[in-house]
């Protein structure tokens, strides 16, 4: 299968006051079309940068980028929006939802920048939230969910704008066993029925299991070969 | 309107946060519409001046009466096309509070310079012919529900009889519209004839002079003439156009305009804190959902523009509910300033200054939400 995202050479760095940290050292890495990837690692090892700069929220100090057939680190701020919104879904931790919203509400927000009528976005999100198993779950706010579903809800956002890529930043971080292993199994339907690639952060090795291949990183470098699960 | 759920609910999600501010703005705009509605209405009355028109005072004080006498001087002289004249008659209809702008006029002279005033021709020969006949305005008639036939005593605060009374009794035989200006609508003019034998001082005297001048670009001329005629006499005069009277009129109550300017600045310039201080709270508390917005694929532009919607949201909303209570309110004062409606201006006026107020207060948190940077703002 071709890559649909590829990293070459990159190097990312922060400026903390004074001091200059390289968060990511000459990172070279190619994740399939249809992959489902956990990245691995301890707390500082680079994992959620990845994540960012794979996701377009983030850009490397040096080296290429390219997703979704798109060399990423090069394009602007409005381009790089506009991206996101068209080929990436994103899974927070902590969900991320609007408090003030309905579950619908907060589902249909990727679609507002589309040119979808307001029917046809009605049409999707329930669909999305279908897919979720929460449909019967659209009219609550999060105040009124449970974790399991406050992130399903999550999930159905990344999803509803039929996104190339999901990213997942320690989506079971907050989440029991049990409810974990659902939104796992969740997100693994998604790859294998719905072809989805999934790249997940994770500090779980038995969400890690979940994925196709995992991927550990260490103070920035990739430092074990993909493992199939 | 895609977005509106979005805005509406980012507004509620601190309810007494939204209320308190929504109070504060609604009430400057409330005062905003009242006063700026008076201010307007005194500026208006002084736009509608007619400028054929001259009034002549006593040059010591409007309050100087002037001789009758002196009628007929001034019509004499060159340039002057027709003379009336009127008095303040200060009553009341049976309580304090029912004030009525009340004036002796002679009919004839009176209706001449002020065509305006549109009373049929025999309700104006019935209040030539009747020594205790009045007309009163349409307004005035609906208000009290008067009509011609009906005998109405008014109490002069100023104007006593030999007897010692001040209760002056008049038989209304007409009612004058003016199409133009329905805020005229509220006088009562009743004939001086009547007036001058019936009051126990001052006889033979009138408030004011109206001179309608044949040209109004020779009206400085004519002034200056009226008051020359009467310079070094014992009843000087001051003749001035009836916009410059108006003025005047007003001045005494006091700069008008520069009292409301002044309150209005120093309203808006309180409500500018605490509405920005709302609105930068509001956008700060939201970073980390903010932050989600712009990850789901909203541009800075977008960012920008939705807390800039935001805030004009919450000031067009406070806006227009203040000035829909300074509108119902309005007619209110009425009797005090005469106009039954709040001017349209002033509502316009409003929804641009609550516009602004909802830019400059919008512009900080809105740049702010603009240049958040994701990765920062969902670390948290």
């Amino acid at each position: 299968m071709s890559a649909i995202v590829s990293l070459h050479n990159v190097v990312k760095t922060y400026t903390r006051g004074k001091q200059t940290v390289e968060v990511l050292h000459n990172l070279s890495i190619e994740i399939a079309q249809g992959d489902f990837v956990a990245l691995m690692g301890p707390s500082g090892s680079g994992k959620t940068t990845l994540l960012n700069l794979i996701g377009g929220l983030d850009r490397p100090s040096r080296g290429e980028v390219n997703v979704a057939g798109e060399r990423i680190d090069q394009l602007s701020s409005g381009q790089l929006a506009k991206w996101r919104a068209r080929h990436v879904g994103f899974v927070f931790q902590f969900y991320n939802l609007m408090p003030m919203l309905s579950a619908e509400r907060n589902v249909e927000l990727p679609l507002l920048l589309t040119n979808l009528s307001g029917t046809q976005r009605k049409q999707n999100v329930l669909a999305a939230l279908t897919v979720v198993g929460l449909a019967d779950r659209a009219k609550h706010k999060p105040a009124e969910l449970s974790g399991g579903q406050a992130q399903r809800v999550a999930i159905a956002r990344a999803l509803v704008a039929d996104p190339t890529l999901l990213v997942c930043d320690e989506p079971t971080g907050d989440l029991d066993r049990t409810t974990a292993d659902e939104i796992l199994h969740l997100l693994q339907m998604l790859n294998k029925d719905h072809g989805k690639t999934i790249v997940m952060v994770t500090h779980d090795p038995k969400a890690a299991e979940y994925a196709s291949h995992q991927l550990h990183l260490d103070k920035g470098q990739l430092v074990e070969g993909s493992v199939h699960a | 309107m895609k977005y509106f759920p979005l805005l509406w609910a980012a507004l509620w999600r601190k309810k007494a946060r939204t209320i308190f501010t929504l109070l504060s703005i609604l009430v400057a705009f409330l005062l905003f519409g009242m006063l700026q509605g008076v201010n307007s209405a005194f500026n208006q009355a002084v736009e509608k001046a007619n400028v054929n028109r001259l009034i002549t005072t006593s040059s010591i004080a409007l309050t100087e009466n002037l001789p009758y006498a002196d009628m007929a001087q001034i019509e004499a002289l060159p340039g002057v096309a027709n003379v009336a004249h009127a008095s303040w008659f200060g009553p009341y209809y049976q309580d304090p509070k029912n004030f009525i702008f009340t004036f002796p006029v002679e009919p004839d002279r009176y209706f001449l310079v002020y065509p305006e005033l549109i009373l049929p021709k025999d309700q104006l020969e019935a209040f030539e012919h009747t020594r205790t006949g009045a007309v009163i305005g349409a307004d005035l008639a609906r208000k009290y529900g008067w009509k011609i036939g009906d005998r109405v005593p008014l109490h002069s605060t100023i104007w006593t009889k030999p007897d010692g009374t001040s209760d002056w009794n008049f038989d209304v035989v007409g009612i004058y519209q003016v199409p133009s200006d329905r805020a005229q609508e509220s006088a009562f003019f009743f004939n001086y004839k009547y007036f001058d034998e019936g009051r126990s001082f001052g006889k033979g005297t009138v408030g004011w002079y109206i001179i309608q001048v044949k040209d109004p670009t020779q009206s400085a001329q004519v002034a200056a003439t009226v008051d020359k005629l009467f310079a070094n006499s014992t009843d000087e005069t001051k003749t001035e156009t009836e916009k410059e009277f108006q003025q005047a009129f007003l001045k005494q109550i006091g700069d008008i305009n520069m009292i409301v300017t002044y309150i209005l600045f120093a309203v808006f310039f309180a409500l500018l804190f605490a509405t920005g201080s709302t609105m930068m709270q509001s956008v700060r508390e939201r970073v980390p959902e903010l932050a989600v917005l712009k990850t789901l694929g909203f541009s800075d532009t977008a960012m920008l523009t939705l807390v800039l919607c935001e805030s004009t949201l919450l000031c067009l909303l406070a806006a227009a509910l203040g000035l829909l209570i300074a509108w119902a309110l309005f007619p209110g004062l009425k009797d005090v300033i005469g106009v039954v409606k709040l001017p349209a201006p002033v509502i316009v006026e409003g929804i641009v200054v609550a516009l602004l107020l909802a830019f400059v207060t919008g512009i900080v948190p809105a740049w702010r939400a603009k240049r958040l940077d994701i990765v920062e703002a969902l670390r948290g």
